[in-house]
């Protein structure tokens, strides 16, 4: 099997879904350890295509580092190690002769604070396409990249200045922008709106159901309302006595929130506890 | 605020009370704070105060041979060349007059250059007696009188010791004419090249100690290690640069290797030596100030820039170094300040005490400013010691350029981040 090959990045049109698989994504039986001791443990997980996945439970229960393990950011960690599979495109993204760099390259990520580079709003879009190998039309790359993540009108006249003078929702927005200026199949997000405020946010929650159209994407929430109002999938994590968490249920977010299967899914979002 | 002095353990008189006591805490610091530094404002003060106090002041001027007598009355600046040519070939002796004419024979010399050479070889002004700048200006009747009293044929002047011939002479065993440019010269050499060999590397072990190395003992004991380095005695690194580089490298410092000096004269103390050995003396201190850039650059800008795919590589060249840059200037301005002022090292490496030439390239016998000021005050004569002081001003003024010029560019780079 060439790995090297079969994730060179592809300047994936709309009309052409990527390749092979049924689903965008899928986890199984993923472990992630920090110190030898598990954060999550055995989640299966399918992501479905073009959907919006949320994944929602308590504080400390694993959602970042089951989101963060998609595109092995988790690789950054010294202390983090990953059992299990996270099969992308029919591949383990945790082969060895895979090259995390390319991983993230085609499953692009948004942070819970906006994180956007202390440079022009211009080179924040420009700069990931660039170092990508991109030889297209910049100006054109940066224009689409803005107006898909509904910022261009806010920025149009000074896209040389510092991405730092925006707020924090446009920064949010640009930090969306740049991740998908490298037209990712996936975007994770890991609680994006969590530092906005709820006008921003629904911003966000808008740009992201737009954006569903032609990328997967994967969400961490701690607001379940947001859950509900964005996702179309729902999976929803618990701890354990041990600190570790588990996938509880997973499942179209309407089932899960008016007829969930688990007792402890309908605790949690029913408020008893979380 | 009423629940708390309703509530039996804040009970409203104990409040007040505590309350003062508190305040009365922070006015004591605050005044213990601001006498510290007091203290280091007088002390300064006083260091300053001191320098110019000997840079400047009045001199009491001797002829050897009055100028008058040399051309019967007539001043000797209006002198024909004819004139002047036959008052050195009167005056001075004919070995040195050979000398003289091959370095560039005599009737080749222009009006002004046979005047300076009149005035060096025969007239010979000397300075015989020295005061204060504050002396002065608040004795000067009895300076005055002093001067007529004991040295009858001489004029009293006011002198900058600090002036453009001081930094345009090189040194000279006679004060009235000794310069500082060599020393000049060979400071800035070395450190030239104290910043080409200790920056990239500084530069570069802080990148690897901070993205790179992981956290295991060795990686641990080199960290502790360079941490230690930073606190050796300066005359541990002389000893050192003796050692290896002027010794042990020296086919390489001497630049026998590159052809560039005379085997059979030349030797290891040269300015290479010099600044490689300060390089390796402020090398852990631009380590550590670099890694304390580094490490403050924040996090989440790293998986910025590694969540969009860039290697390691670029996200260290295009995110880190750029955020880091600021902090490891001023980490590099301050050791570099710190390389200019030293001296002992530079005695051991075999900076030359007496100097005429001025450094032309690594491979140079050198001096530096340090070095003379420490040698001009351990000469006897008072006049050294105004020289010393002027050179210390002109050290400073170089040091205060230098940090000046490197906090320009600290600030062009911190504009440049914050766009």
């Amino acid at each position: 099997m060439d790995v090297k090959i079969a994730f060179q990045p592809s300047m994936r049109t709309e009309s052409m879904p990527a390749s092979a698989g049924k689903y965008a994504i899928e986890a199984r039986n993923l472990t992630v350890y920090y110190h030898d001791r598990p954060a999550v443990r055995d989640i299966n997980l399918a992501i479905e295509r073009q959907r919006i996945t949320a994944i929602i439970g308590p504080s400390g229960c694993g959602k970042s580092t089951l989101l963060r393990a998609f595109n092995r950011m988790n690789d950054l960690i010294p202390c983090a190690r990953v059992e299990g599979e996270v099969l992308f495109e029919g591949i383990n993204i945790y082969d060895p002769a895979v090259d995390p760099v390319l991983v993230r390259r085609r499953i692009g990520m948004v942070f819970q604070r906006p994180n956007p580079f202390p440079k022009s709003i211009y080179e924040n879009v420009a700069w990931g396409a660039r170092i990508n190998g991109y030889r297209g039309n910049m100006d054109e790359l940066v224009e689409r990249a803005l107006r898909q993540a509904a910022l261009w009108d806010e920025v149009k006249d000074k896209l040389h200045q510092s991405a730092l003078s925006l707020s924090g929702g446009q920064q949010q927005r640009l930090c969306i922008a740049r991740a998908i200026a490298i037209k990712p199949e996936i975007i994770l997000m890991d609680e994006p709106a969590s530092a906005l405020d709820p006008i921003a946010t629904l911003k966000i929650e808008e740009l992201m159901i737009d954006l569903a159209e032609q990328y997967t994407i994967i969400i961490v929430t701690h607001n379940m309302q947001q859950a509900a109002r964005v996702s179309h999938y729902t999976a929803f994590l618990m701890v354990d006595e041990n600190r570790v968490g588990y996938l509880v249920e997973y499942g179209p977010t309407a089932q899960i929130f008016t007829n969930p299967r688990d007792k402890r899914t309908e605790d949690y979002i029913t408020g008893r506890f979380g | 605020m009423a629940h708390l002095s309703s509530s039996p353990t804040f009970a409203k008189q104990d409040f007040a009370e505590e309350l003062s006591r508190r305040h009365r805490t922070a006015r004591t610091m605050a005044v213990i704070f601001q006498a510290s530094t007091i203290v280091g404002i007088i002390v300064l003060l006083t260091l300053m105060y001191n320098i110019i106090n000997s840079s400047f002041g009045l001199v009491a001027w001797q002829y050897r041979v009055p100028p008058e007598t040399l051309a019967a009355g007539a001043p000797l600046e209006e002198l024909p060349r004819e004139e002047l040519l036959r008052i050195l070939e009167e005056r001075v002796s004919a070995n040195v007059l050979r000398r003289l004419d091959r370095e560039k024979p005599l009737t080749a010399r222009s009006e002004q250059e046979l005047y300076a050479l009149v005035m060096e070889r025969v007239v010979q002004p000397k300075i015989v007696k020295t005061w204060s700048l504050v002396d002065s200006i608040f004795r000067r009747q009895e300076i005055i009188q002093e001067v007529a009293r004991d040295y009858p044929d001489a004029y009293l002047r006011f002198r900058s010791w600090l002036n453009a011939r001081f930094l345009t002479s090189p040194q000279s065993s006679r004060p009235e004419l000794a310069g500082v440019r060599t020393a000049i010269l060979g400071s800035l050499w070395t450190v030239l090249i104290t910043i080409i060999f200790a920056f990239p590397l500084g530069v570069g072990a802080a990148i690897y100690l901070e993205e790179y190395a992981s956290d295991n003992w060795l990686n641990r004991i080199i960290q502790t290690n360079i941490n230690n380095l930073a606190g050796v005695p300066s005359i541990i690194y002389g000893m050192l640069g003796l050692a290896i580089f002027v010794r042990a490298m020296e086919p390489i410092t001497s630049g026998i290797w590159f052809g560039a000096a005379e085997p059979a004269t030349a030797n290891g103390r040269t300015v290479l030596s010099a600044g490689l050995t300060l390089g390796l003396l402020v090398l852990p201190l631009i380590i550590i100030n670099a890694q304390e850039a580094i490490r403050a650059v924040p996090n989440s800008l790293r998986q910025a820039s590694y969540g969009l795919g860039a290697t390691k590589w670029q996200t260290i060249w295009y995110h880190v170094l750029p955020n880091a840059l600021p902090g490891i200037l001023t980490g590099t301005i301050l050791s570099i300040s710190r390389a200019i002022g030293e001296t002992a090292p530079l005695v051991v490496v075999g900076a030359s005490t007496f100097i005429t030439i001025d450094p032309s390239g690594p491979f140079s016998k050198f001096t530096t400013l340090p070095i003379q000021i420490y040698q001009w005050t351990s000469r006897p004569q008072d006049e050294f010691r105004n020289l010393a002081a002027a050179a210390s001003i002109v050290l400073m003024i170089l040091l205060l350029s230098l940090n000046a010029s490197a906090v320009l560019l600290r600030q062009r780079a911190r504009r440049r981040i914050r766009g």
